[in-house]
């Protein structure tokens, strides 16, 4: 296969950004897309040029640190996949590919295709744990959690912190993020206690950071690669409510 | 410089009191003095992230580093199957002692018994603090915890979250590292690289490291240091590890004066997904429980056209059920591995590149139906699909050994302590409870309990000596010199303008390691690798190019560095590899085996922990060893027939 | 303080209790004028009487006032969020197809605001201004004659091209609208929110077909 890549090229987040024309021929469909984007810096390197910065560590689709704009797509056409995971058996021969960084105001670019993902580790910061230290805890069976509460915890706990939620949202609102963090713990026992504290500060976290409002629009849990519930973001909003307008002070 | 004596410190007393013993005697650090100690750890996996949140809630001052955007990147996230745990909930005669034999017998008795015992006596509080971090761990109905059964066993003791256990833990320990950095008892480091660490008086006193955004060579003190970077297999190249992954901090350290022990074990994982084509990069792990129902084979005849499907039963060899009959298919790892490079290296092997064995899934499904086996494997059909585009419920999947865990790693005592005063190494990073193989689900847990129960200790022992000390002096002479070497080493990688890439060398020393210092190795082998290992790294030196510069963004820099590190660790794989002429878990001498081609250990010689010391020179490491004394337990003889 | 005032979620929240409060007047409206459609001596009369039972009441002058806050509320919190999105979105794409994995209409919110606001303000000019206001004739039974104002401007098929496309965007704006205030209130339950979702088409479809058959009723009868 032979692929025309448009690739956005910015020195860093002061500087001007622009698409780049590269061609990389003999691309197998079996390879993934970053493989594919190895190769190209292959090349590049071996030419003296600047290789195309990318984030990437596992590989398996779980660590969350890939993640571009594939033809204006957060990770790419398949839905629910990692940016890692995509193969270009999804791409024909021919075709021209644009990819860009996830763009965000709270995502600033560090180069190329690299994006400061921090304020979302910031919005955990700001709550998103259950206030425990080591040597605390008590006999783990001693809090029974039903199946289906541990079920429902863990699918709101799956989130891998890509962003590509942030990125595929009109608005750039993190609430997808936000909420499943929210729900996973206000799910669990061990987690409600804080629920008041936590929703309340996580949220206006994301405020500070600078993330938009969420419209609804749903298409975050369809590019999210772990399929998480938009219905996390009504449970942010419902408990952000109860904080904020039926708890004591 | 003279050969130190490898106290283990290993405390006085029963197999079952050692611990508590210790932890009774431990020297404590009053509150107050707490905040005015600094520490640094290096890695935010499980290991790094508890150890760093744990520390912080006692009240001392961390710094927490990694080369990652986040630290919840750490590829302890990438665990599939479990957290073991003596909990016995199961009331099958699960307890403390029972874990510590099966993990001692899993590493073929080439491990400490006091500190297998100790990982196995506090595995259960690991499970209650996960519990209270909020880890959704899989419930029954009636809402109590859940186990399964994992290889290597006869009980079931697998604590697990779906096939994301390790994502679930971590989440939890990065949560607790977050608080902490709320607390501003941790600051947090990420996208820095640990260049080198600086000893002041012999002791770790900090650490070189660079700002991978930036570029910035940073420099940074502490009253102790703490590595919890991590296993270094991705030096095969292709492995199951994350692209990042490396031995650069460990091996910096180890050139500064730590030992680094049995560097040569590493466990090769015998389902992840073969390669593909040249042009891969990683290779993806399949859970281990697919070998519950899939059957391994390869056709009989090398050169086999049809397609599996077509290939009549009695035109397949079985050979794990064949070889073994009664474990069969659920071999342990390292048996399973080397069966399976047995059959690709006599041809048999399927695939467009002949590297794979087939795991076939049809009986089960006939057995079962189609609805079963989805439900217990679902996942894993679905990723084998995103990831080779073949439907597994039709045709068999294509399987093949990846490199997966170190064993080896930086020698540490009783406590954690490297041979460096002050420098302590956690989780994969040294070289562990283990022995010469990891049973399943033991390495979150070996991660988790040294961070979070046994360095509080162990580290507060250290540090009620060093209250009196000032805070490090990071305009001090060492970090000037420390700081110089890693400076004018990254200027060398750039100035060297050859014409080839870091990548390109790691993917040759890669092939080279798999080969001859991989699944089995023979002294000839092992020879001829150092010779060409030497050589490519003669070539490194003179043929590396790396564009762009230091101070900014530049990832084929940061690759240049771990690559570098990477050509000496080989050799050292390979040395210590070659001075083992016995075969134990896996680790695989060809001359040594029994007459049907099983392991042949040799207690007599080599009941001992290979501890290597640098010398300077990279191909003459100094050999120190610390020899198993197994007071309570009698090692025999491993076998899965 | 300030930042409970200006966070997202509580304008959101604002945003939807503005718009159901709208939505739930929609219902009203639309009961009113439906009498526009009765026999049309007693419509007349009648529709004239009730406009001047609601002009008279202090009730509904109330309530009217509620709701020309909740149009300016709901008016503002789109524009402060529209710019707040603008910036939270940085740097645009060059390359933009994110729209595939959401709906038209949820996209598009402000866009059908506009249209229905510009004819709220058409709306607001030909009849609250004119009845309140402007030279209406009387009735045989002393009230002003609405009846024959909005009679007479369903004439003009152009007007009714107006009212058609307006009730069609207001009909999009309510499918996303009704179902999305719920959520922004924080109505997480799966089944619930489905149901609300399901109602919420219904709703749309209900409300724009009864305001679209009133103008072309009077357009065919005349």
């Amino acid at each position: 296969m032979k692929i025309y890549l448009k690739i956005w090229r910015q020195k860093d987040n002061l500087s001007k950004g622009s698409f780049k024309d590269y061609t990389v021929e003999d691309v197998n469909k079996d390879m993934s897309f970053l493989e594919m984007l190895d190769t190209l810096n292959l090349k590049l390197v071996k030419q003296g040029e600047r290789p195309v910065e990318f984030d990437h560590d596992c590989r398996e689709g779980i660590c969350g640190q890939c993640g571009v704009m594939i033809n204006g797509i957060a990770h790419g056409p398949l839905k629910n996949t990692t940016t890692c995971q995509l193969h270009m058996r999804s791409f024909k021969d021919g075709d021209t590919i644009y990819v860009e960084p996830f763009k965000a105001e709270a995502f600033p670019i560090v180069r190329d295709l690299k994006v400061d993902r921090s304020s979302l580790d910031r919005i955990i910061t700001s709550g998103g744990f259950v206030s425990v230290d080591t040597g605390q805890a008590p006999e783990a069976n001693s809090i029974p959690i039903t199946y289906e509460e541990a079920e429902a915890a863990f699918d709101a706990a799956a989130c891998i912190g890509c962003g590509a939620c942030v990125a595929s949202c009109k608005n750039s609102s993190a609430a997808l993020f936000t909420g499943a963090k929210i729900t996973h713990l206000e799910l669990l026992p061990q987690g409600q206690k804080e629920t008041h504290k936590r929703v309340a500060e996580m949220v206006e976290q994301m405020e500070k950071e600078g993330f938009g409002h969420c419209s609804n629009t749903e298409a975050c849990q369809v590019e999210c690669p772990e399929n998480i519930s938009v219905l996390n973001i009504a449970r942010m909003n419902f408990e952000y409510n109860k904080s904020k307008l039926l708890v004591k002070k | 410089m003279h050969t130190p004596f490898l106290d283990t410190k290993i405390p006085e007393g029963p197999l079952e009191k050692k611990w508590s013993n210790y932890k009774k005697h431990a020297k404590l650090v009053n509150p107050n003095n707490r905040k005015k100690l600094e520490i640094i750890v290096v890695g935010t996996g499980l290991s790094g992230a508890s150890a760093a949140a744990s520390l912080a809630e006692m009240g001392y001052q961390v710094k927490s580093f990694c080369f990652q955007d986040t630290p919840r990147r750490a590829h302890s996230v990438a665990a599939q199957g479990g957290v073991n745990a003596a909990k016995n909930y199961k009331n099958d005669g699960d307890s403390v002692y029972r874990m510590f034999y099966d993990t001692l017998k899993g590493g073929d008795f080439r491990s400490r018994e006091a500190n297998t015992y100790r990982l196995a006596e506090c595995s259960a509080s690991l499970i209650d603090q996960a519990i209270a971090q909020g880890v959704p761990f899989a419930r029954e109905y009636g809402g109590y915890l859940r186990n399964r059964s994992f290889g290597g066993v006869q009980v079931s003791r697998t604590f697990y979250a779906r096939g994301q256990t390790g994502q679930q833990l971590l989440l939890g320990a990065y949560q607790g590292l977050m608080r902490q950095v709320k607390a501003e008892k941790v600051k947090l480091y990420a996208r820095h690289e640990m260049l080198d660490l600086v000893l002041i008086d012999n002791k770790a006193k900090g650490i070189i490291a660079r700002n991978l955004d930036t570029g910035e060579i940073e420099r940074h003190g502490a009253h102790a240091v703490v590595l919890a970077t991590g296993g270094f297999g991705k030096i095969y190249y292709l492995s199951t590890l994350a692209m990042g992954c490396n031995a650069s901090a460990i091996w910096r350290a180890h050139k500064k004066g730590a030992f680094m022990a049995n560097p040569s074990w590493t466990q090769i994982h015998p389902t992840s997904l073969p390669q593909s084509g040249p042009y891969q990069s990683k290779l993806t792990l399949m859970s281990e429980s697919l070998r519950n129902d899939g059957r391994i084979w390869v056709p009989k005849d090398q050169n086999e056209k049809r397609k599996p499907n077509d290939i009549p039963e009695e035109d397949r060899d079985y050979y794990l059920e064949r070889k073994y009959p009664s474990f069969g298919n659920l071999a342990p790892r390292d048996i399973a591995s080397r069966a399976a490079k047995e059959q690709i290296d006599a041809g048999k092997g399927v695939g467009a590149l002949k590297n794979a064995v087939y795991l076939d899934f049809s009986r089960a499904l006939k057995e079962y139906g189609k609805n079963i086996i989805k439900e217990r494997y679902g996942n894993l059909f679905d990723m084998y699909r995103k990831i080779t585009g073949i439907n597994a419920y039709d045709e068999p999947m294509k399987i093949s050994p990846a490199a997966h865990f170190s064993m080896g790693g930086l020698w540490v005592d009783y406590e954690l302590m490297t041979s460096i005063n002050g420098l302590f190494a956690i989780g994969e990073a040294n070289f562990s409870d283990h022995g010469a193989n990891r049973l399943g689900a033991n390495s979150l847990l070996q991660a988790c309990v040294d961070g979070y129960f046994i360095l509080p200790y162990t580290l507060s022992n250290y540090l009620a000596t060093e209250i009196k000390v000032q805070k490090t002096d990071i305009q001090h002479k060492e970090f000037d010199i420390a700081e110089a070497n890693c400076r004018k080493q990254l200027e060398g990688f750039l100035t060297t303008k050859g014409s080839k890439t870091a990548e390109e060398f790691h993917k040759e020393l890669g092939r080279e390691l798999y080969d001859k210092c991989g699944l089995s190795r023979s002294k000839k082998g092992l020879e001829k690798a150092i010779e060409n290992i030497q050589k490519l790294r003669k070539e490194f030196k003179s043929n590396l190019i790396v564009p762009g510069d230091a101070a900014e963004v530049n990832s084929e820099l940061e690759k240049a560095g771990r690559v570098a590190d990477y050509l000496e660790v080989a050799e050292l794989m390979c040395i210590d590899a070659l001075q083992r002429d016995e075969s134990c878990g896996a680790h695989f001498r060809q001359e040594y085996q029994t007459e049907d081609g099983e392991a042949k250990r040799d207690d007599e010689n080599f009941s001992y922990s290979a501890a290597w010391e640098w010398t300077t020179n990279p191909s003459k490491p100094n050999l120190n060893k610390e020899p198993l004394i197994f007071e309570f337990v009698k090692p025999t003889v491993r076998s899965y027939k | 303080m300030i930042i409970y005032f200006k966070n997202a979620l509580t304008r959101k929240n604002l945003m939807a209790l503005t718009g159901l409060f709208l939505s739930f007047f929609l219902i009203i409206h639309l009961l009113g004028n439906l009498q526009l459609l009765l026999p049309e001596e007693q419509a007349q009369l009648q529709y004239n009487a009730y406009s001047h039972f609601l002009s008279g009441n202090i009730v509904i002058k109330l309530v009217s006032y509620v709701l020309y806050a909740c149009i300016l509320l709901h008016t503002l919190d789109a524009i402060y969020l529209g710019i707040k999105s603008k910036r939270a979105n940085g740097q645009k794409l060059s390359r933009d197809r994110r729209s595939r994995a959401s709906s038209w209409q949820s996209r598009n919110m402000m866009f059908l605001g506009i249209i229905i606001f510009l004819f709220l303000v058409i709306h607001f000019k030909d009849f609250w201004y004119q009845y309140k206001f402007g030279n209406v004739p009387f009735d045989e039974n002393g009230n002003k004659d609405l009846y024959t104002l909005v009679v007479n401007a369903f004439d003009n098929i152009w007007y009714i091209l107006l009212y058609s496309i307006s009730f069609i965007a207001l009909g999009f704006h309510l499918i996303h609208g009704v179902a999305s205030a719920h959520r922004s209130l924080g109505l997480y339950h799966p089944f619930y929110a489905r149901l609300v979702k399901i109602f919420g088409y219904f709703f749309s479809i209900a409300i724009t077909l009864g305001y679209l058959i009133i103008p072309i009723i009077i357009y065919i009868k005349h």
